[in-house]
């Protein structure tokens, strides 16, 4: 494998006409790569402010198709989550991620709701999962793989319902990934970032686009507008 | 993959006679056409950003030994592994090894363009391993034992009776009676196929859209979910990619996302834009356990400092051939490799030999949609003339094109002779086509008008216009 691995770099660097970098053009490149510098970013989303962002969000998340349900604080998600449920006819049973930010919320308050903390398994139809940050640009939930946060309920049950706080919302996709490195500085990347815009969908057949190829057929955001002076 | 690039003429005058594949890429030429215009509209930056993911993939190609080196070295210290493969049967290698290392028998796929290429499918097979696809348009395909026509919507040359039938002859274990009308009902049939294979899979296999060299990531862009259910659910997931893929930072594919989903699809951006670095962390209650990168070159490396360079800019939206008139008129299989339309019939002469794929840069009206179209500015005009240059240097274009092109060039050099015969035809043509502007037939020329009409001169050649035009100029 290592010789694979030198004729294909050699090839590369014939290909270029030179040999290795010098040390100075390859300081200058790690450089890029330790501080990486912003590409053009279009000015859809950042030239608004706290307000405008987050309805910017939740318009475009309606684009594709995503529902949200807009709440003033923590304590109104139990029944937010529990009357969604119930308008979509389904099972008042969660199986949620082990995030500190889920466990302050009063479940307890709406006792009707069955709850159960781990990865999703094949029978689950409902998971509530928080997220890293919301993205105003495209209307994007930005989530993140973890200990507390396993990556099977952005994907195996059928109804996914996204917990995000309005101070989540960030502009761009660039914004999200700045906050994860703030984070992460320490323990380097978490094993999946999943940006997800709208629920799972296929155009496979005739064009047609069709909700519910694989992923969950519904995405439903929980906003918490708490944050917001004067959020509804 | 094995080629078939030289029926190109074959095949595509076959695709133009079949009814099924002209209604289904009927529908097809209005659709993503139509969503990418209003998305584009919609982006005040997107042509500046043309520009800048054109400077980012320059950049890149440029210093790739570095990247590519930088990128290796990030996967590692994540956990994962690099595998890297000079040719479609190392690969194949390669990803054999790691499937008989966990003793898999079943493997999910993602779509991967560079699996097709690498003819991964067949190979498994061939080894007692079962691949399952699971984007429904490579599943489609693959119980239908075809190749994908189109690198986004690989069913694209069907319509959904033809799915119907498919599912009705493969799902034998579902209620005959069962309606399959509308592609609804199919999509949740595949669904509900799918889901219990997704679950028993030991290996998933991915492609990737990009490689970061910051961090040592895979990025993967669905819209269906497939690829996460792929690579979250095995104990394995193995991504097989190749070298023109990486790009240096995070901040450089989220360019190249804005433009990638919008040149696509027309979408803002596709459902789902995942990113991969390593295998499952310690604490992770799922995820894969092993991460393995199958890093494969198959003549890419050699295209580089050549007049295709810029070939390897391409990020596989698909817009190219989306827009290509003559895609819309033969459908993809007429290209006869993994890569059909314009960015095909530049890349394939690259990949497996000008003398299999000659035909290819010849199936071009030379419009120059493609390349208005491409995300990242390839000029793809330019690369299949470069392609037919060389074709006819080597003697491998058919005589009678050479020896009309010699009479022609013979002709064109004698301007007095020329603007004779062009005229003379001109007014002949003109003459003859009164009352109806196009002809249904002509003689010798059979081939052209038995699928299209030719539409009539106005009588007069450009030259002689341009000098009665410049007379009255001077007049005046």
């Amino acid at each position: 494998m290592s010789e694979t691995r030198e004729r294909i770099l050699g090839g590369i660097r014939n290909s270029l006409s030179r040999g290795h970098l010098e040390p100075r053009k390859e300081a200058e490149l790690r450089a890029r790569l330790t501080a990486p510098p912003r590409n053009l970013v279009p000015a859809r989303a950042t030239a608004l402010d706290d307000r405008q962002r987050v309805e910017l969000f939740v318009a475009m998340a309606g684009e594709v198709q995503a529902t949200v349900t807009r709440v003033s604080s923590l304590t109104a998600v139990p029944e937010a989550v529990a009357r969604h449920l119930a308008a979509e006819n389904l099972p008042a049973e969660l199986v949620m991620t082990l995030d500190r930010d889920l466990y302050a919320i009063p479940w307890d308050s709406w006792p009707l709701l069955r709850i159960r903390r781990g990865r999703a398994e094949a029978q689950d139809r409902v998971s509530f999962t928080p997220c890293h940050a919301a993205i105003a640009e495209t209307g994007t939930l930005m989530l993140i793989s973890g200990a507390q946060s396993p990556t099977t309920l952005n994907f195996l049950p059928e109804t996914h319902i996204v917990l995000v706080r309005s101070d989540q919302v960030v502009a761009t996709y660039e914004d999200g990934w700045d906050r994860l490195r703030a984070v992460q500085g320490t323990e380097g990347l978490p094993r999946t970032v999943n940006f997800i815009t709208g629920p799972s969908r296929t155009a496979d057949i005739e064009q047609r686009i069709e909700l519910g190829a694989h992923g969950p057929r519904r995405l439903h955001i929980v906003l918490v507008e708490d944050e917001l002076d004067g959020g509804k | 993959m094995l080629a078939t690039s030289r029926n190109f003429t074959a095949a595509a005058q076959a695709g133009l006679a079949n009814d099924n594949l002209q209604r289904a890429l009927g529908l097809a030429r209005t659709g993503f056409p139509l969503r990418r215009r209003l998305a584009v509209e919609r982006l005040p930056e997107f042509e500046a950003l043309r520009e800048a993911g054109r400077a980012i993939k320059d950049h890149t190609l440029q210093y790739l030994d570095f990247y590519i080196e930088f990128y290796e070295s990030q996967v590692v210290a994540s956990g994962g592994k690099v595998h890297w493969a000079r040719t479609p049967a190392e690969a194949c290698a390669a990803v054999l090894q790691i499937c008989r290392s966990v003793g898999a028998k079943i493997v999910t796929k993602g779509k991967s363009m560079v699996a097709e290429e690498i003819g991964l499918n067949d190979f498994l097979e061939a080894n007692g391993i079962t691949p399952v696809e699971t984007d429904l348009g490579e599943y489609i395909i693959q119980l239908r034992h075809e190749p994908p026509s189109h690198i986004i919507a690989p069913a694209i040359h069907l319509v959904k009776e033809q799915v119907a039938e498919t599912f009705r002859a493969e799902h034998r274990s579902l209620d005959a009676g069962r309606p399959l009308i509308e592609p609804r009902q199919m999509c949740d049939e595949a669904r509900a196929m799918l889901r219990p294979r997704f679950l028993a899979a030991d290996v998933g296999i991915t492609g990737a859209n990009f490689l970061v060299a910051e961090t040592g990531s895979s990025i993967v862009v669905t819209n269906e979910g497939n690829g996460d259910l792929t690579q979250v659910l095995p104990r394995v997931h193995i991504v097989v990619t190749s070298i023109e893929k990486v790009v240096p930072t995070f901040e450089d594919a989220a360019t190249l996302l804005r433009l990638l989903a919008r040149s696509a699809t027309g979408q803002e951006f596709s459902t789902y834009t995942t990113i991969s670095t390593g295998p499952r962390r310690e604490a992770d209650l799922d995820g894969p356990e092993e991460y393995h990168v199958v890093l494969l070159d198959n003549g890419r490396s050699g295209m580089i400092g050549t007049d295709f360079q810029d070939m390897l800019r391409c990020i596989r939206c698909s817009a190219c051939m989306s827009h290509c008139p003559v895609y819309a008129a033969v459908g993809g299989h007429a290209y006869g490799w993994v890569y059909p339309g314009p960015m095909g019939a530049v890349l394939t002469p690259g990949l497996i030999g000008i003398e299999e794929a000659g035909h290819l840069p010849n199936a071009s009206t030379f419009c120059g949609r493609c390349e208005s179209v491409c995300p990242v500015k390839i000029p793809l005009p330019k690369m299949m003339r470069h392609w037919r240059e060389r074709e006819h240097a080597k003697k491998l274009s058919p005589t009678v094109y050479r020896k009309g092109l010699s009479v022609w060039a013979w002709v064109a050099r004698r301007p007095a002779l020329y603007h004779a015969l062009a005229g003379t035809a001109a007014r002949a043509l003109g003459w003859a086509g009164q009352g109806h502007g196009r002809f249904r037939a002509l003689p010798l020329a059979a081939g052209w008008t038995t699928v299209r009409d030719m539409p009539s001169p106005e009588g007069r050649s450009f030259h002689s216009l341009w000098a009665q035009y410049k007379k009255r100029g001077s007049a005046r």
